[in-house]
């Protein structure tokens, strides 16, 4: 999933400084499963951004909700009756940054992120996160006992450990697995040892974010 | 003869090879340059300049090359993958050749988060493997890694690193295999000092018939000091100090670290050249290159030989 984690309270604040009523969406998607931007979420914001503004002698108006998905038209369109009339100012998204995007597409009003997106990624644990996947758009973890060495090696590597992998750890931060360690152990216990000994030529980027911005077209699918 | 380089011809003529290392200045002073070149001056077959080591900016390895062929010195270009893509490489490596640089280091580079400029982008186009196999085709096929034939064929003596002392220790033997699958012609490994280590690393790459197929010069760089050795030991990834030598050099005065460090460094040379398979040393005399020539005459390693 879509991994992100909220802005400092500070960041988001000055965002708003200028208004008096805003809207908050949250969405149900990825941002939830992360504890990030889901229903609760935009409520601990929704109080805290009132507490601090009250504070400040300066009252905000904040009015919270939270949409199926936001990566989706569908249902944007839900939030127009709020936005018709009724006095909101801005938009601040608490979904992934594509969330925010699609609102700024729709309607005409400033639209803010709450969020960092950050990465996709899994849980490892209740609340820890990490990244597994960088997106590249020709998946070849299968060539590599099923770890991705373009996301999970801080260099990218394709075709072993870099000179500064030792005891498991990267060279980038003993809090970080070496990946390619993890690689070696798991293609020998396969007994494929045999298939890292193939030179992996120079990557064709183009299917990643270097070919441009990426589209899918599904003819099957569309109406 | 693939290059022609005065490298080339000392390797595959036999001799035990010597190369040298100059990092070049955090600035645009050629002094420095010169001042560290003359140290170096007819003690090595080729100089080794580095490519922003560390991930610190440093005036450019190219640039640093030609000023030393114009100085009649050989270099050796260090190219790392951390801070351009193929197109980048590619028009460097063109015009390296065509400045006189015949030699080339492909390596994968320290990672950025450490230099001077953590906040960067890095980029990692390519990796090492991929960069030596990108230069071979050049060099053999006289075409870049497009298939678009060269205007002008850029053949360069193609080298790599190696670290013996990386994890998994077992596959740094199939990685060097891979490297001279992609078209290695030396290979220039890590600091050495856990001698065991490296002399089981060699055994087990001659024993695959490796050492046949690349000339390896083992990497020696003299400890300045116990400071220095400790330093080396526990913040230099993938580099293994063992405690004999923090110990032996605990063991003598201040003022005497230094010349203990160099006595050090000249048995390591005496050992590694024993080893089968080796055929030559990288001296990285770090940020000290006017100790090289009393090293290298102490190592009975003088003079270098011509080779026509
Ligand atoms: S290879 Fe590409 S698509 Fe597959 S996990 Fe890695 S980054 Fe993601
Ligand atoms: S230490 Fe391992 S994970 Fe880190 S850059 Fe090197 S190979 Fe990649």
């Amino acid at each position: 999933m879509v991994v992100a984690e909220r802005k400092p309270i500070e960041e988001i604040l000055a965002m708003v400084a200028d208004y008096r009523k805003i809207l908050l969406v949250g969405c149900k998607g990825c941002v939830t499963v992360c504890c990030a931007g889901g229903t609760k979420e935009v409520g601990i914001l929704a109080s805290a951004l009132r507490i601090a503004r009250k504070k400040e002698g300066k009252p905000l108006e904040v009015v919270e909700h939270t949409l199926e998905r936001q990566c989706d038209p569908e249902y944007i369109e839900q939030l127009a009756p709020m936005l018709e009339g009724d006095g909101i100012e801005a938009v601040v998204s608490m979904a992934c940054s594509v969330g925010p995007q699609y609102i700024a597409k729709r309607y005409v009003i400033p639209v803010y992120p709450a969020l960092n997106t950050t990465f996709i990624g899994g849980s490892l644990e209740h609340g820890v996160w990490a990244e597994y996947c960088q997106a590249c758009g020709n998946c070849i973890i299968h060539h590599f006992g099923g770890l991705c060495p373009i996301s999970r090696c801080s260099k990218s590597l394709m075709n072993g450990p870099c000179g500064g992998s030792a005891n498991g750890k990267c060279e980038v931060s003993p809090e970080i697995d070496c990946v390619w360690h993890l690689i070696y152990d798991r293609m020998k216990e396969l007994g494929q040892l045999d298939k890292l000994r193939q030179v992996f030529p120079a990557r064709d980027w183009s299917t990643s974010r270097d070919g441009g911005p990426r589209k899918i077209v599904r003819e099957d699918l569309k109406l | 003869m693939k290059a022609g380089s005065n490298l080339e011809k000392v390797l595959t003529s036999g001799h035990f090879a010597l190369t040298g290392e100059l990092g070049p200045p955090r600035g645009a002073n050629v002094e420095v340059i010169r001042k560290k070149a003359a140290f170096l001056r007819d003690k090595v077959d080729s100089i080794n300049v580095t490519d922003n080591q560390t991930s610190v900016v440093r005036m450019s390895s190219l640039a640093v090359c030609k000023l030393l062929v114009d100085m009649g010195l050989e270099p050796n270009l260090q190219m790392v993958c951390r801070d351009r893509n193929r197109i980048a490489m590619q028009s460097d490596l063109l015009g390296a050749y065509a400045l006189g640089i015949r030699n080339v280091l492909c390596l994968s580079g320290d990672h950025n988060k450490f230099g001077d400029h953590p906040q960067s982008k890095n980029v990692f186009d390519l990796d090492s493997m991929q960069l030596l196999a990108m230069v071979k085709k050049l060099r053999d096929e006289g075409r870049m890694l497009s298939g678009q034939e060269c205007d002008g064929v850029p053949k360069f003596f193609i080298g790599a690193a190696a670290n013996p002392f990386g994890d998994p220790f077992e596959f740094r033997v199939t990685r060097l295999a891979k490297k001279i699958d992609s078209g290695v012609d030396f290979v220039q490994t890590q600091c050495i000092y856990n001698m065991d280590k490296f002399r089981t690393y060699m055994k087990m790459a001659h024993e695959e018939g490796l050492t046949e197929k690349c000339f390896i010069l083992a990497g020696i760089t003299p400890l300045k000091s116990v400071g220095m050795a400790r330093y080396m030991a526990k913040f230099v990834p993938g580099l293994e100090v063992p405690d004999y030598y923090i110990e032996r050099l605990k063991g003598v005065e201040k003022n005497k670290q230094a010349e203990e460090g160099i006595k050090i460094a000249v048995e390591q040379i005496q050992e590694v050249r024993e080893m089968p398979g080796v055929a030559g040393v990288h001296l990285m005399a770090i940020e000290w290159e006017e100790r090289v020539p009393e090293i290298v005459e102490a190592a009975g390693l003088l003079p270098r030989p011509s080779v026509n």
